[in-house]
């Protein structure tokens, strides 16, 4: 069954247009990477699934229409939206308290599991806690609710290092399941690479590529050329070339990999390369330009 | 690519379906009239502070100044009409102004404050509908705070009455008559119709300002206020008369008059002793326009709620 299915999703703020009629579906259980420069519309998409924006077109989220129902959906929809919102006022026992209050699919004692793991205290207040910690409380909030579809927008956001490979880690071996599913934003795409299952690049209001990782995988290659080859390598159709310690690197999609293999050393490109060269091309600038 | 196997904290999948967890209706509004409590600190903490200054002003008042203070050590309680209870009906009077006055900041930040910090985000990703959300910013107003001030009022007047005790049987003083005159139970009577009606009474004004609360980006107070005072202008420029003030003042404080017979005239209620006039209330027109218009006010906040967007 598809989580989310979107038809001519569109959302323009006055002149703005951030969201400029996309379709896109994600079934469940798997784990989608939206992936866009600052004003993509990333947000925007995310907030119109969540129900807090209106939209034009249509949209459904677990079968329902999200800005109709969204309390109904808010039982089965968790969304770390962005990790600086928890009130300042808050204690770390009334947020558990609340949400075990509120929530009918909250486990208190895996939110309190996570938050063993960290420096949180429960008598703390949040005014006391770093904005790391803070964050840690918000996901370990949100990781014990029972839900169907976890949104996460720049989750990671100001967290060091050693806290965010753990997210990733706790997130793919305690939370997720076949059942479940992932949306997640950020601009640290290598750390999501090896997490997610598909991936959608936003430029403009518009999907500027869309597909499953394995088909990333398959249809993308990096080839770092030797001078000597170089010519060789471009008669092969790069979309996109950069230089490197006086190597060129060629990104190709689509191409043969035995053709490629024969002019360097052939390689899955970061996610990170491809959206350079997706943005970079006349193709992706078109997009921008269209509005 | 690989799911690790490591699910086990997971209830089955099947199970989840199943058995859809349920939380009584209620529990949510519950929860969230916690949650105002825990941020607005104020709501207790104003009318008990106004309680323990008030019952310790009267008693340095009354040491200092015993022939100011009948009620608590004169020899004669039944100097005036009232004038044993004074001691307690004006302070009681000034901590319905704190109730009134917390009530107009509290509702005035209510729906502001959670888009100003973004929390409202975090408390949208919780199923906890707008409808659930206003209406327990509104409880607080409507409910919590005129109950808490009535308790305050009756543990200043309890903290009163033993320092009266002590000190009417420090000078050799009895009781009885005294406490004849005094007649507490049916002062405490009169401040709880006193405390509902007033609620009832300001029940738009509550509203109007959750309303703009939710409404305004930022300076709600001023949002609050303009269009009231340029409509008062405007009538007064255009038609030299000021309905809109008197009306806006008699919103404020008429509750009084509408709700007690009045026996002597006054300047602060309850300064004399007054009658309790239910029926006069109920049969006041602007009881009901007003409550009416506060059903409208609260239902066009929890609209607002749903389409504004974090500040």
């Amino acid at each position: 069954m598809a989580c989310i299915e979107a038809r001519g999703l569109r959302k323009s703020f006055g002149g703005t247009v951030a969201l400029d009629g996309i379709d896109f579906t994600v079934e469940e259980g798997r784990i989608l990477g939206l992936v866009g420069p600052n004003g993509a519309g990333k947000t925007t998409a995310l907030n119109a699934i969540l129900g807090l924006t209106r939209y034009e077109g249509e949209l459904t989220v677990l079968g329902r229409d999200p800005w109709r129902e969204r309390d109904r959906l808010a039982r089965d929809v968790s969304f770390v939206s962005d990790v600086a919102v928890l009130p300042r006022w808050l204690r770390v026992s009334q947020a558990l308290d609340y949400v075990a209050g509120v929530h009918p699919r909250f486990d208190r004692g895996r939110a309190e599991a996570f938050l063993a793991r960290t420096d949180v205290q429960p008598k703390q207040g949040l005014r006391e806690l770093s904005k790391g910690m803070v964050a840690q409380l918000h996901l370990a909030l949100v990781m014990a609710i029972d839900a169907r579809l976890l949104v996460l927008d720049e989750p990671t956001l100001g967290l060091d290092l050693l806290y965010r490979k753990q997210f990733y880690d706790t997130l793919l071996n305690d939370y997720f399941d076949r059942s479940r599913t992932i949306v997640v934003t950020t601009h640290q795409v290598e750390e999501i690479q090896d997490v997610l299952t598909d991936l959608m690049f936003l430029s403009h209001g518009r999907i500027a590529l869309q597909c499953s990782m394995e088909e990333f995988e398959t249809r993308f290659a990096e080839v770092m050329v030797r001078p000597d080859g170089l010519a060789a390598a471009r008669a092969l159709g790069p979309v996109h070339e950069r230089q490197l310690f006086g190597r060129g690197i060629l990104l190709f999609d689509g191409a043969d990999r035995d053709a490629l293999a024969a002019v360097g050393d052939v390689r899955t490109p970061g996610i990170a390369d491809v959206f350079v060269a997706v943005m970079d091309t006349p193709a992706g600038r078109d997009q921008g330009a269209a509005r | 690519m690989s799911v690790p196997s490591a699910v086990v904290l997971d209830p089955p999948v099947d199970a989840r379906e199943a058995a859809p967890a349920r939380l009584a209706p209620t529990r949510p509004l519950y929860w969230s009239v916690r949650r105002e409590l825990w941020e607005n600190r104020s709501i207790h903490r104003a009318p008990l502070g106004v309680a323990v200054f008030s019952a310790v002003a009267m008693f340095v008042h009354a040491v200092t100044m015993p022939s100011h203070m009948p009620g608590m050590l004169a020899n004669d309680p039944l100097l005036a009409p009232g004038a044993v209870t004074v001691i307690y009906r004006v302070p009681a009077s000034l901590m319905l102004l704190t109730a009134f006055i917390v009530a107009v900041f509290y509702c005035l930040d209510a729906l502001s404050s959670e888009r100003r910090d973004r929390s409202i985000l975090f408390w949208k990703s919780l199923p906890v509908s707008d409808g659930t959300t206003v209406l327990a910013k509104a409880i607080v107003p409507l409910v919590i705070l005129p109950l808490v001030t009535f308790a305050a009022i009756c543990a200043m007047h309890t903290a009163l009455l033993l320092m009266s005790i002590a000190a009417r049987l420090v000078q050799g003083q009895g009781l009885a008559s005294w406490w004849n005159a005094l007649q507490l139970f049916e002062l405490w009577g009169a401040l709880l119709y006193a405390v509902v009606v007033m609620t009832l009474w300001h029940a738009p004004i509550h509203g109007f300002l959750l309303l703009v609360s939710g409404w305004a980006r930022r300076t709600a107070a001023l949002w609050a206020i303009l269009p009231l005072l340029a409509l008062g202008v405007i009538e007064y420029l255009t038609m030299n008369t000021m309905h809109v003030a008197a009306m806006v003042e008699h919103r404020v404080h008429g509750w009084y008059e509408e709700a007690f017979a009045i026996r002597v005239p006054e300047s602060v209620p309850f300064s004399a002793p007054s009658t309790m006039d239910p029926g006069k209330f109920l049969a006041t027109p602007g009881l009901w326009i007003g409550l009416a218009l506060a059903a409208v006010f609260i239902a066009a906040a929890i609209r607002m709620r749903r389409y504004r967007e974090p500040i």
